[in-house]
């Protein structure tokens, strides 16, 4: 019987109609699609990160880490020597600086000998170290990155230090798995001396001697340690760096998500139309003995199966499309957190797995309210030839959607999980499923409010409308989701765009800006060429800038400390300040000022009192503010350089604002700068409009793939009007047969409909707007703050926004125009007839 | 006037079926005929030709001698709209329109004012017996009662043409003749055209004259 009754409802109409069947699965495959392929190439990229960074600390069971600006050297003989620990070996990690081009080298010197224990591939060379490791102008390059720079064994690569140029000797290229990731390895001494850091270590690789318990070890160590050095397990270590990464790859995640979710709409609408075509054989199955239950059976079975086909679809060309960007652009997804990553794609059956189980499970959650109405219709009224009207929605549904909503509103108050933002993103799919359920109630209240006296045929669409809201709300629901997304995400990147673009403005007051290299640690300028660039005549003032790490917890990646020349009265004036600044009263310590991330994550605040590791010893400072950083995503402390300059002795600066001198030319002062530092050193000297030019169109890219997504949303928004009004328009033939007997022409029809459309798409554009904006809301104030803290002001776009809604309006209203044009192609006057 | 000459329809879909041959009749202001015929004889086939919902292979229909086989679909249209009304058996009233927007539609589609409908049909429903229901909406009218207000919606814009198809195949008896009695009447006072298509004997001795369509031919009974 079950065998029959599959024949009769699902597998017939299917085979009928596989053009809307595929269309439903099409929509689910776009939402995986994405999904997979945003995963699989951000897990691949999490996974190559972590291998990396295992491969680098090789065989160590505890890397001891400072900031990059290193520890003393003298800290090394007497961890060497503690209990427990069989070998000890002292690294210099570092990022240098480029002679020319724009990229830097990640070099990590090793003390080669010591290093053969633990990481023997990056040392090897026949049955022991490599004997060229010991020459003080040798780097061995990884294979990766003797092809990114296009040199070979015996070639030369010049390398900046301060602004003077270091060469170096190409000795070797390491074998293709020794390390997959661009890499130079050189001895320890000559990485000290000829990067100008002697006596300078920032990373001491640790193995334990068999039997000593790592935790015992590595407290004993830590008591060892100066503030701001820190006893990890590798994996620790690699953690809190993948760490970093975690917010942004969940964020893409839910991108992807919220295709999937529109995607489930998609298989609503298709699934309302579908039963309604199916309602005489549900009927008719109904009195010939099948039960309630089976009939809801056999239709989630079918939407079970919708999904299936639509995420084994997409899960294929997910991978195919995680390749082709893999292929072509690398697995940075415009973040720059995996820029110079080079990954193959990664896998995971059960990742794989779990997303055929969402394509199901969203294909499921479309179908269940249409098969559950289909199913407890009475039998007597889908026999009946008329076309009776269907109400998809229940009534019921507005109470459980005001509980959702009151729901998703009592998670936002909740704090991040692991600093993710799992709660307002639960919030979100709460308010959008809320919204839905209690659209049938705002519809009706809002169409019984319309009184206008319209003439024909827009009188009648009108009055159709008000009569049937519940129906009206299938289509408006699907612009509502659609629609609600789209103005969400509108906000939020122009909220977030033009507060960058303010806090550029603010943040780059001088003319020119001069960089002693335009990527990498190892340049910077000295004092003598501070006191040349401060005086020549082209410039009328110079702050200069010094950028240094800070480790403030072993969990954390560095935070940015900046040394700048500051008037702490005035620190409004250059730094973009969130609420009142607190100045330290006389006497008290000196005033930093945190980014908005080292508030939130390390609990400091206005007023408060807190020690950091610069200098030794640990130094009081008072928090006299917090500012706005959009440019570091670890976190940034804010001091002044001459207190910095008294405490650690660092004259050195990295970065300088220039104010020209009234009449200088930037051109002309571009060339006197270069001339003062009497070096070939590729300093990098940018205009204030340069730097934001270039900033906004780095955001422009990252923020790209939000508008194919919005893009693909409205039209999966439009394709589900399409078939609300196809389910209508179905549904009303017998209607429209009256009409044309009474003497409406197909095209009055049409415009009635096209009426009724547009209608549909404002009522759903505004209630979209009014959620999309909560959404937006949440997003900046919730999902951004959490994942990023980034605060950011609320910017409305009104002109695109205005643009959209009028698109959508009339993009309805044809889309209405077009579902009644098709079902008017059939022969609707027939349709009142039943002796025929 | 209308003037059926020489009709005739031919359904080529399965097979060739003739459905109508040389189907003949004339109808002056005030007539009132039925046609009566079996199931597939052809009746609903000639109501649309008549109707100018379909077009014949050969012949004319002509209506206040506008011959509509000439015209094209929107015209044909428009000269419905102006010149006919309809009662179904199902009754078909719009669910969504109250019984006073149900009979003033047809007037709103032919341009009439808001306020003007609604007068016209108020006062057409008062002529039904209807009246007392104008705010009701047809979910709520027994069998009779829709079929009056249908029979008022074929009347307010006072057609030339009625054409009832069945107009009692849903009713019980009493109700099937307060409405065969009231649609005669309106036609008779409106000194319109009325062709009942029925089954029924009973109902079509209420008409003028009655044809059978037998065998794609109409000939008087």
């Amino acid at each position: 019987m079950i065998g029959a009754a599959w024949q009769a409802l699902v597998s017939g109409p299917l085979r009928a109609t596989p053009g809307r069947t595929l269309l439903a699965a099409l929509a689910i495959a776009a939402g995986i699609a994405l999904g997979v392929a945003v995963h699989l190439i951000n897990a691949s990229a999490a996974a190559e990160f972590r291998r990396a960074a295992l491969q680098l600390a090789g065989a160590a069971d505890l890397v001891v880490r400072g900031p990059r600006a290193g520890f003393d050297e003298s800290l090394y003989p007497r961890i060497a020597t503690l209990p427990g620990i069989a070998l000890a070996s002292p690294v210099l990690e570092l990022t240098a600086s480029r002679s020319s081009g724009n990229e830097s080298l990640k070099v990590v010197g090793l003390d080669a000998l010591r290093a053969w224990q633990l990481q023997p591939a990056l040392v090897a060379g026949g049955t022991g170290p490599a004997a060229d490791l010991f020459d003080a102008d040798a780097i061995r390059l990884s294979a990766a990155a003797a092809r990114a720079l296009g040199v070979a064994a015996g070639d030369r690569l010049d390398f900046q230090v301060g602004t003077a140029t270091v060469r170096l000797r190409v000795s070797g290229i390491l074998a293709d798995g020794a390390y997959r990731q661009q890499l130079g390895v050189m001895d320890i001494a000559a990485a000290q001396w000829r990067f100008d850091r002697i006596g300078q270590l920032n990373r001491i690789d640790i193995r334990l001697q068999p039997g000593a318990d790592p935790r015992t070890v590595q407290r004993a160590l830590q008591s060892l340690l100066p503030p701001g050095v820190y006893a990890l397990t590798p994996d620790a270590e690699n953690e809190r760096s993948v760490a970093l990464t975690r917010a942004y790859r969940l964020n893409l995640d839910m991108l992807a998500m919220i295709a999937l979710f529109t995607g489930a709409f998609l298989v609503f609408s298709t699934q309302v139309l579908a039963l309604l075509r199916r309602r005489t054989q549900i009927a008719l199955l109904r009195a010939l003995g099948l039960t309630r239950r089976t009939v809801l059976a056999l239709l989630l079975a079918e939407g079970g199966l919708i999904g299936f086909a639509g995420a084994a679809i997409g899960i294929a060309a997910g991978y195919v499309l995680a390749q082709q960007v893999l292929a072509i652009a690398g697995v940075d997804l415009g973040a720059g957190y995996f820029r110079m990553l080079q990954a193959d794609l990664l896998v995971e059956p059960g990742t794989l797995a779990t997303f055929l189980g969402l394509g199901i499970s969203f294909a499921l959650a479309g179908t269940a309210m249409p098969a559950w109405t289909a199913a407890h219709r009475p039998p007597a009224q889908g026999l009946h030839a008329g076309d009776a009207e269907n109400d998809p929605v229940s009534g019921t549904a507005v109470k459980t959607g005001l509980a959702t909503l009151a729901g998703g509103a009592a998670l936002l108050s909740l704090p991040p999980v692991q600093g993710l933002p799992l709660a307002g993103y639960v919030a979100i799919a709460l308010l959008l499923l809320g919204s839905v359920l209690v659209l049938p109630q705002v519809a009706t209240l809002l169409l019984a409010r319309i009184r206008l006296r319209l003439a024909m045929p827009h009188a009648l669409g009108l009055a159709q409308l008000q009569a049937t809201p519940r129906h009206a709300a299938i289509s408006i629901s699907a612009i509502l989701v659609s629609f609600s997304l789209v103005v969400a995400m509108l906000l939020m990147v122009t909220s977030f765009r033009t507060s960058l673009d303010d806090w550029l403005v603010r943040v780059l007051p001088a003319d020119v800006y001069l960089r002693a290299a335009a990527s990498g640690e190892t340049a910077y300028l000295g004092p003598v060429e501070q006191q040349r660039i401060a005086s020549l005549p082209g410039i009328a003032r110079a702050e200069f800038l010094r950028t240094q790490t800070l480790l403030l917890a072993p969990g954390r990646v560095p935070v940015t400390l900046i040394a700048r020349d500051l008037d702490a009265q005035h620190a409004s004036r250059t730094l973009p300040l969130v609420g009142a600044p607190m100045l330290p009263a006389p006497g008290a310590p000196p005033a930093i000022w945190v980014s908005e991330l080292v508030a939130d994550v390390y609990g400091m605040h206005p007023g408060q009192v807190v020690t950091l590791p610069v200098g030794d010893p640990l130094q009081p400072w008072t928090v006299a503010g917090v500012w706005r950083d959009y440019a570091r995503q670890n976190g940034a402390i804010v001091m002044d350089r001459s207190e910095y300059t008294a405490r650690t002795g660092d004259r050195l600066a990295n970065d300088v604002a220039l104010w020209l001198a009234p009449g200088a030319a930037p051109a002309a002062a571009a060339r006197d700068l270069r001339a003062a530092l009497r070096s070939d050193a590729p300093v990098e000297i940018t205009s204030a409009a340069e730097i934001r030019r270039l900033s906004l169109a780095i955001f422009d890219r990252t923020f790209a793939i939000t508008w194919a997504l919005e893009i693909a949303a409205l039209m999966i928004g439009l394709v589900g009007v399409s078939l609300a009004f196809s389910a209508q328009a179905l549904a009303r033939r017998r209607e429209f047969g009256v009409l044309r007997h009474l003497g409406m022409t197909r095209r009055e029809i049409g415009i009635m409909l096209a009426g009724e459309g547009a209608l549909t798409a404002l009522i759903g554009a505004l209630c979209g707007l009014a959620t999309g904006s909560v959404i937006g809301l949440i997003l900046i104030r919730v999902i951004n703050r959490q994942s990023f803290h980034w605060s950011m002001e609320l910017a409305v776009p009104w002109p695109a926004l205005t643009a959209l809604l009028i698109g959508i309006v009339l993009c309805a209203a044809l889309t209405a125009a077009i579902s009644a044009r098709f079902v008017m192609r059939h022969d609707v006057v027939r349709a009142v007839r039943e002796d025929w | 006037m209308l003037n059926i000459s020489r009709l005739q329809k031919t359904y080529r879909s399965a097979g060739e079926q003739c459905i109508l041959q040389d189907v003949n009749l004339e109808l002056v202001p005030g007539d009132y005929v039925a046609i009566i015929g079996e199931s597939g004889s052809g009746k609903s086939t000639l109501l649309n030709l008549i109707a100018g919902l379909d077009l014949p292979d050969a012949g004319t229909v002509t209506l206040a001698g506008q011959e509509l086989t000439g015209l094209d679909d929107d015209a044909r249209t428009r000269l419905r709209r102006r010149d006919m009304g309809f009662v179904f058996q199902a009754f078909l009233l719009l669910p969504h329109l109250t019984v006073l927007d149900n009979a003033a539609l047809s007037l709103k589609l032919n341009g009439v004012q808001h306020n003007a409908a609604q007068q016209r049909a108020h006062a057409v429903l008062t002529a039904v017996g209807l009246a007392a229901m104008i705010h009701r909406f047809p979910g709520t009218l027994s069998g009779g009662e829709s079929q009056r207000v249908a029979v008022a919606r074929a009347l307010a814009h006072e057609p030339r043409l009625v054409l009832a198809d069945e107009p009692t195949g849903n009713l019980d008896a009493a109700s099937a003749g307060m409405v065969l009695a009231l649609l005669r009447e309106q036609i008779k006072v409106r000194r319109s055209m009325g062709i009942l298509v029925t089954h029924s004997t009973a109902a079509a001795a209420t008409a003028d004259r009655v044809y059978r369509l037998a065998g794609g031919e109409l000939r008087p009974s």
